[in-house]
């Protein structure tokens, strides 16, 4: 894995919204085929990372790369057809469309039919296009085990599954690298084992590479290859779990445990 | 469903799955209401024929109209201006020695890309802002309209040519109806289509969260833009159905008043469904009739003589338009479309629904 080019690397990336720092000079590389969490405070960071990467905020300073190519100044439209997916921390489902529906607009930048051969839907080859792609939207249903609601209008479904919804729309673009904000805020415990082991799977098997914002430390140490630690904006911490728990930083800033490193600035773990 | 069935059969059930009807009931009532139309001419006379016209051309331009409104979640408060210029662009090609089923679809084309030039800014605003846009647009058309002879006639309006095809004149009520009746088949059909392929999903998106929409490789300015190309293509359609069928376009009929009546029309029939935009141009054509006859069915008596329901019809048919609006508002928010959907639902399961 060592050697491998990074499929996300973040360069001194600094927000600043008016008088708040959201982030300060943070700079982190994702590599090809693990789970990289992002963990930290409430307000520190965290989505505004998240939304640099996918294009909704530009970072005041710093660059983002993907895959090698320099991403900073993309829009966010685009952002799909290059191989990042996204999911929202507060749902963001398209609420009166069918969950089939919902999923199939995850296809968008994989689907070639325009609005006038939409409209001849028999004649020019939308309909071939359309079952096709509705095969391999059955076949991300299967898999998120949502069968049962896929003709359910979206908003009219329970927290957990409009979040599992929101996830099989993001595997629908066929992402390379697939944001995850907090995936299991506020489900149960079964909810939350079932969302893991699918984030597992969708990584093992389906080759996604995972970034993934997560409250929950029990599975962030579970399943994460490297996690790092945002605290007011800034990097504190970042290394394999085992190395991430062990930091003093982390345990005074994200644990609430008393400092006992003193006021030790070096990084003890790192990328 | 599972991995035991065998993979032929996905295609089958999908295509099953994936029609343009909500259910095949819904396609079999359909069918048997278009084949029953086809019998119209042979039991209605002209004045009914013409009011199926009307609520036809109107249908269409509604539809539009839902697209833009209902399904993209934007606003126009000048659609009539488009469907009068639909109205002239046909007159005009057909001055052009256009032939007019030819010229009704290129009227379309011409009203989009003007469509689409008034629809530019909606790239940029939204609510309040692109209503006045909108209002702009439509005020500004009734002022081309009005000053460019060469396209409009001016003041004195223009005359055009009726409906032929191979030869024949289809002129009068009882075959100009099945012109409409045509267009509207393949117009409600090319909306149905829309709104289950790409294009129409991602209009959709962008309606209901457009940053998500975005995240999902949507181009929020390109489609917010394209919605306006579309409903102006119908709108222009509707307009040139209009005038080949009074075979006389004059600027006063496509006021604001026109644009908000449309709007009524979506919102009486349902907001985001195309068979909505049908229902609620029936009721806004029909809607005066009935206060006529009701006006009818008085006259002679004490209210008529008290009010002079005679004198005051033509108020009476603009407050009963004001009244079906803010009572739909009201009571059936969601439209005719919604109520039927929960008559149908109540008939399924007749005997226990209560
Ligand atoms: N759109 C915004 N406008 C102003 N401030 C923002 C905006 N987005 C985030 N912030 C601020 O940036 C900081 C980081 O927020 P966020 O990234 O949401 O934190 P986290 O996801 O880690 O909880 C907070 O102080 C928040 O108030
Ligand atoms: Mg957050």
């Amino acid at each position: 894995m060592k050697a491998e080019a990074p499929i996300l690397a973040a360069e001194g990336v600094s927000l600043r919204f008016g008088g708040v720092r959201a982030l300060a000079d943070v700079s982190f590389e994702v590599r090809p085929g693990e789970i990289f969490s992002i963990i930290g405070p409430n307000g520190a960071g965290k989505t505004s990372m998240v939304n640099c990467i996918s294009g909704r905020y530009r970072p005041t300073e710093g660059r983002i790369l993907f895959d090698g190519q320099d991403i900073t100044r993309t829009a966010t439209s685009r952002r799909a057809a290059l191989g990042i997916g996204r999911t929202f921390q507060n749902l963001a489902l398209f609420g009166h469309m069918t969950v089939l529906d919902n999923i199939m607009v995850g296809r968008h930048h994989l689907l070639r039919t325009g609005f006038v051969r939409g409209m001849v839907y028999w004649l020019g080859g939308a309909q071939r296009e359309e079952l096709a792609h509705r095969r391999e939207v059955e076949e991300i249903i299967d898999f998120l085990e949502i069968q049962h609601v896929r003709k359910a209008v979206a908003g009219t479904l329970s927290y957990g599954l409009r979040k599992r919804v929101e996830l099989a729309r993001a595997m629908a673009l066929k992402p390379k690298l697939i944001l995850l904000d907090e995936p299991m805020a506020g489900m149960n415990l079964e909810e939350k084992e079932d969302m893991a082991r699918f984030i597992v799977d969708l990584n093992e098997e389906l080759g996604m590479t995972v970034l993934m914002i997560e409250h929950d430390m029990g599975v962030v140490m579970d399943i994460s290859h490297r996690v790092m630690v945002l605290d007011f904006g800034r990097r504190i911490a970042a290394g394999s779990p085992e190395e991430v728990m062990a930091d003093a930083h982390v345990k005074r800033a994200y644990l609430g445990e008393p400092d006992e490193a003193a006021h030790d600035d070096a990084e003890h773990a790192t990328a | 469903m599972t991995s035991m069935t065998p993979a032929g059969d996905f295609r089958s059930s999908y295509r099953a799955d994936t029609t343009i009807f909500p259910t095949r009931s819904s396609m079999m009532a359909t069918i048997a209401g278009v084949a029953l139309l086809c019998a119209a001419p042979l039991v209605f006379g002209r004045y009914e024929l013409g009011l199926l016209i009307t609520i036809g051309f109107s249908a269409i331009a509604a539809l539009g109209l839902n697209i833009l409104v209902g399904f993209t979640g934007q606003i126009s408060i000048g659609h009539a201006a488009f469907f009068g210029f639909g109205a002239f662009a046909s007159a005009l090609l057909v001055e052009y020695h256009v032939p007019v089923p030819l010229a009704i679809w290129g009227a379309g084309l011409m009203t989009a890309v003007v469509g689409l030039v008034f629809g530019a800014p909606a790239a940029r605003l939204k609510g309040l802002y692109l209503a006045i846009a909108t209002l702009a647009a439509q005020f500004i058309l009734e002022d081309f309209f009005a000053r460019a002879r060469w396209f409009s006639g001016g003041v004195a309006g223009r005359v055009t040519e009726p409906y032929e095809l191979f030869g024949l004149r289809l002129d009068r009520e009882e075959t100009y109806f099945y012109v409409v009746l045509a267009h509207v088949v393949v117009m409600f059909l090319a909306a149905g289509n829309l709104m289950r392929t790409r294009d129409g999903r991602a209009l959709i998106a962008v309606r209901d969260h457009y940053l998500s929409a975005e995240m999902m490789g949507v181009n929020l300015a390109y489609y917010r833009t394209l919605s306006f190309g579309i409903a102006s293509f119908f709108a222009g359609v509707a307009g040139a159905l209009y005038a080949h069928y009074l075979l006389f376009v004059s600027v006063e009929a496509f006021n604001i008043l026109y644009s908000i009546q449309f709007l009524a029309m979506i919102i009486i029939g349902g907001l985001g469904s195309v068979m909505g935009s049908m229902m609620g141009a029936a009721f806004m054509v029909l809607l005066p009739e009935v206060v006529q006859a009701g006006a009818d069915l008085l006259a002679g008596s004490a209210i008529d003589r008290t009010l002079r329901l005679g004198a005051s019809i033509s108020f009476l048919r603009e407050m009963a338009i004001g009244a079906a609006i803010i009572l739909f508002l009201i009571f059936e928010p969601d439209g005719l479309a919604h109520r039927w959907k929960m008559i149908k639902a109540y008939w399924k399961l007749y005997p226990f629904s209560h």
